[in-house]
């Protein structure tokens, strides 16, 4: 290709919380093309995009705007030369008006007073040039939020802009808002701005995008032309498929009680949330290990939520052992035996200052309200005998659990919940991020676990995971449970293409 | 919603009915309505009940017995707007007269005293923002030791009350201008100066609309590359100056520098800042609903002085108004959250 790329990211590597967020990551955009980045929790996206946009400093690694290296320290300075970001939460100001928000910072000025005629014909401007028509002095919170995203769009283009970088901008829109989207993104596409379209629904990439990179662990997987990447070859770039070390769980757990006689656990009828997962069913049975399956955006996390009582489902209604539940909050869950452990490891589970002990036996204190506190000396009883049950490692319940490995974390997540002797565990990609040695000792948990009767979900975006550890696997994608499998019965290639799969195709 | 679904760009204005441009884009003005309807509701009631109570010799008044209130609402507003408060302006007032009549008494030219009130203020207000701003004290507690610094350097400068007989400052207030019962004083005059000065900057101003935008959210503002550091401190020192002006006037209004005036005052500012529409969580509020939140502040005071019971009933009446406007104000932002 003739054409040089308008922006680069050479060699980046940051490190960020102990882990290599990015890992000699190279990165480009050329003038007039959509690019989408992709890749799954934790592969590097929101970093890369960061440090292109000046909000984070990479460790090593440059970034050149139209070939010569640039060091933005915020965002602003990023802004200033060209490349602008609109944000799924959109970082504009709802109390102000429209045109404000379009101009402010560079506001036209008449005797040092803001010229408010010259700052609602430029803001109109702005607006007409991208086809958007809305009166530039109603305050911006009164629009819906496709139109905040437009008005957003509308202030980076009323600079010079080179880069924009739209991070997840359909995932609040309706299909018609999608479409007024894309018309705005293939109007500035023809005006030379390279636009980075980050989004996890794979229809959207093939729609509008012509270009993909893949990332995955903080590392570079490759750079595709749209149309030469199928789209199971991309879903298999973003999951990655591990060597066989993994094999090392000889064989599937059977399930503690036969099929026959089982019992379910959780019943769901048509359980779902608007703009989060539609109205699914679903069985959970006692001792069964449920393995989920799907993108992420697919549903996968938010029906953990509904089921743990995190979010509340707008249709539907569950039955766990036989009771009727509607839970407002994870409290209700928990007391009905449903127990979860977030995606968000570091930041909806583990409280790092606290010691292992503490960490433990926080959620068993809270079931029992704080006035009847556990004695210090159940505490330690507890606490010693979860952590040689589970092996967590340095055997210390005083050490601050922020300082253990990932995977000595997860486990101490784990010992949390199952002090609470639950009837259904809820684990949301408990082994992302951790070692594989570690990996295969949770997995072997969870599967011991079952055979004494507990009923396990376990979410995973790693395929071979999923089939090696699920009784009975669930696939979820655009939203729904497209199919339930047999993982005897079916192969990773399977399995792949099911997850992958175009949703009418 | 006005998405057009063509493919080609539309060119035609926005068809908007005329209410809509009156009224819709001026969603942010319905508080401070409410605020002036309570003001005339209040003196149609109190002239209902009383028979003589709108009368040019009470509204007159209201005006000048109040004008040291409106100076500081002024400055209490541009700090709210972001989202902070000052809970010192009461004791900086009451420093910078006492300041004022220390000097006087001491020989310093009139003029020089007043120059000095002004940038003393601003300067307590400096203290409190880079408090604010780069030691990341809550303004709530780093305004309180501003209010604790002020108070005590009162005492510090004059254990008792200092007399002021200065004709130049007390002129501003004596000196009467009008006629037919109507009457304006030189201390009004400076008020509503100040309030047509920050309305002014709050409205027509990059800095005046990066106080909303810091009110707002910090952090958008701060994308958008505005200064919003400055503009954080910069509101203290606003309301350190107008504290700084608003001593002057008291000063003028009671012929005294004492250090027990003005305690509480800060509290008065906030109540009648916050009877005018400005939102206690930031973004939104205009220097108009103030001045109608110090009067209706002053009806009140004046309307209980009318019935002759006891000046604390004024507190109770601001206390209940104060809930009530609060109450509505988190009914408002609940339902626009909502959308």
């Amino acid at each position: 290709m003739d054409v040089s790329p308008v922006v680069e990211v050479v060699a980046a590597r940051l490190r960020y919380a102990g882990d290599l967020a990015l890992d000699g990551v190279d990165f480009r955009m050329f003038p007039g093309e959509v690019h989408s980045l992709m890749g799954e929790n934790g592969a590097g996206k929101s970093t890369l995009i960061k440090a292109l946009t000046g909000a984070i400093r990479l460790d090593s690694g440059t970034v050149l705007l139209e070939g010569k290296v640039v060091n933005f320290a915020t965002p602003a300075a990023a802004q200033r030369v060209g490349i602008s970001t609109v944000y799924q939460e959109i970082d504009l100001l709802p109390n102000l008006s429209v045109a404000e928000n379009i101009m402010l910072g560079r506001e036209p000025r008449k005797l040092g007073a803001i010229d408010w005629a010259a700052m609602r014909a430029s803001a109109s401007a702005a607006l007409e040039a991208l086809g958007i028509t809305i009166d530039p002095r109603s305050p911006l919170g009164s629009h819906s939020l496709a139109i905040q995203q437009l008005v957003a769009i509308a202030r980076a283009i009323s600079t010079d802009l080179k880069v924009l970088v739209l991070d997840e901008p359909t995932s609040s829109l309706d299909q018609d808002e999608v479409a007024e989207l894309f018309r705005v993104i293939r109007e500035l596409k023809t005006r030379g701005v390279a636009i980075l379209f980050v989004s996890h629904f794979l229809e959207q990439v093939y729609e509008i995008c012509d270009r993909i990179t893949v990332l995955r662990n903080g590392q570079l997987v490759g750079e595709y032309l749209t149309t030469e990447l199928l789209r199971i070859d991309l879903v298999q770039k973003m999951l990655g498929r591990e060597s066989s070390e993994l094999d090392v769980l000889e064989s599937r757990s059977t399930p503690a009680v036969s099929p026959l006689g089982r019992q379910s656990i959780v019943s769901a009828r048509g359980i779902g949330k608007r703009g989060k997962l539609r109205p699914t069913d679903l069985e959970v049975y006692e001792g069964e290990l449920l393995g989920v399956a799907g993108l992420l955006g697919s549903g996968r996390t938010e029906l953990a939520r509904l089921l743990a009582g995190i979010d509340r489902a707008d249709t539907g209604e569950l039955m766990v052992g036989g009771n009727r539940e509607h839970f407002h909050e994870p409290r209700q869950a928990l007391r009905a035996g449903i127990a979860y452990s977030s995606e968000s490891r570091k930041t909806e589970g583990i409280i790092g200052e606290l010691s292992v002990r503490e960490n433990i036996t926080l959620a068993l204190q809270a079931e029992r309200g704080w006035v009847r506190r556990i004695p210090r000396a159940r505490q330690a009883e507890l606490s010693a005998s979860w952590i040689e049950a589970l092996d967590i490692r340095p055997a210390d319940p005083e050490r601050p659990a922020g300082v253990l490995s990932g995977g000595n974390q997860q486990k101490v997540l784990l010992a949390r919940l199952l002090a609470l002797s639950p009837r259904l565990l809820i684990l949301d990609e408990p082994t992302r991020g951790i070692d594989v040695g570690a990996k295969v000792e949770i997995q072997r948990l969870i599967a011991d676990l079952a055979t004494t009767g507990v009923a396990v979900v376990f979410i995973s975006a790693e395929l071979e995971e999923v089939l090696r550890v699920g009784h009975r696997i669930i696939v979820l994608r655009d939203r729904e449970i497209v199919a339930t499998l047999d993982p005897d019965s079916v192969t990773f290639e399977i399995l792949l293409a099911i997850v992958a799969k175009a949703s009418g195709e | 919603m006005t998405i057009t679904h063509e493919t080609e760009p539309t060119t035609t204005a926005p068809v908007i009915p005329a209410w809509r441009r009156v009224v819709g884009s001026r969603v942010s003005w319905m508080p401070v309505l409410a605020a002036v309807a309570l003001l005339l509701i209040m003196f149609a009631a109190a002239q209902a009940y009383f028979g003589r109570f709108i009368t040019p010799g009470v509204i007159s008044s209201l005006f000048v017995d109040n004008a040291y209130l409106i100076v500081l609402a002024v400055g209490m507003t541009f700090v709210i707007i972001t989202g902070g408060i000052d809970l010192s302006v009461g004791a900086v007032m009451a420093f910078t007269g006492v300041l004022a009549a220390f000097l006087l008494t001491n020989g310093v030219p009139t003029a020089l005293v007043v120059t000095i009130m002004i940038p003393t203020g601003a300067l307590f207000g400096l203290l409190i923002g880079i408090l604010v701003q780069y030691f990341d004290v809550q303004p709530f507690i780093a305004s309180l030791v501003g209010m604790f610094l002020a108070r005590g350097l009162c005492y510090v400068l004059a254990p008792r009350a200092i007399k002021v007989s200065d004709v130049g400052v007390l002129g501003l207030q004596s000196t009467k201008i009008g006629g037919g019962g109507w009457y304006i004083t030189a201390t009004v005059i400076i008020a509503l100066a100040v309030v047509i000065i920050g309305a002014w900057v709050l409205g027509y101003t990059r800095f005046g609309r990066t106080v909303y935008a810091v009110g707002g959210s910090e952090q958008s503002a701060r994308l958008m590359g505005l200064a919003v550091a400055r503009t954080k401190v910069l509101v203290y020192v606003v309301s350190g100056a107008c504290a700084g002006i608003a001593g002057l006037l008291f000063t003028a209004y009671t012929a005294a520098g004492y250090s027990l005036n003005g305690i509480g005052t800060e509290l008065d500012t906030i109540a009648a800042v916050v009877i005018g529409g400005t939102l206690l969580t930031g973004g939104s509020g205009y220097l108009v609903g103030s001045l109608a939140g110090v009067l209706v502040y002053g009806v009140i005071k004046t309307a209980i002085s009318f019935l002759g019971v006891d000046q604390s009933w004024t507190r109770i009446t601001i206390g209940i108004l104060l809930l009530a406007f609060v109450v509505v104000q988190r009914l408002i932002v609940a339902r626009a959250n909502r959308r």
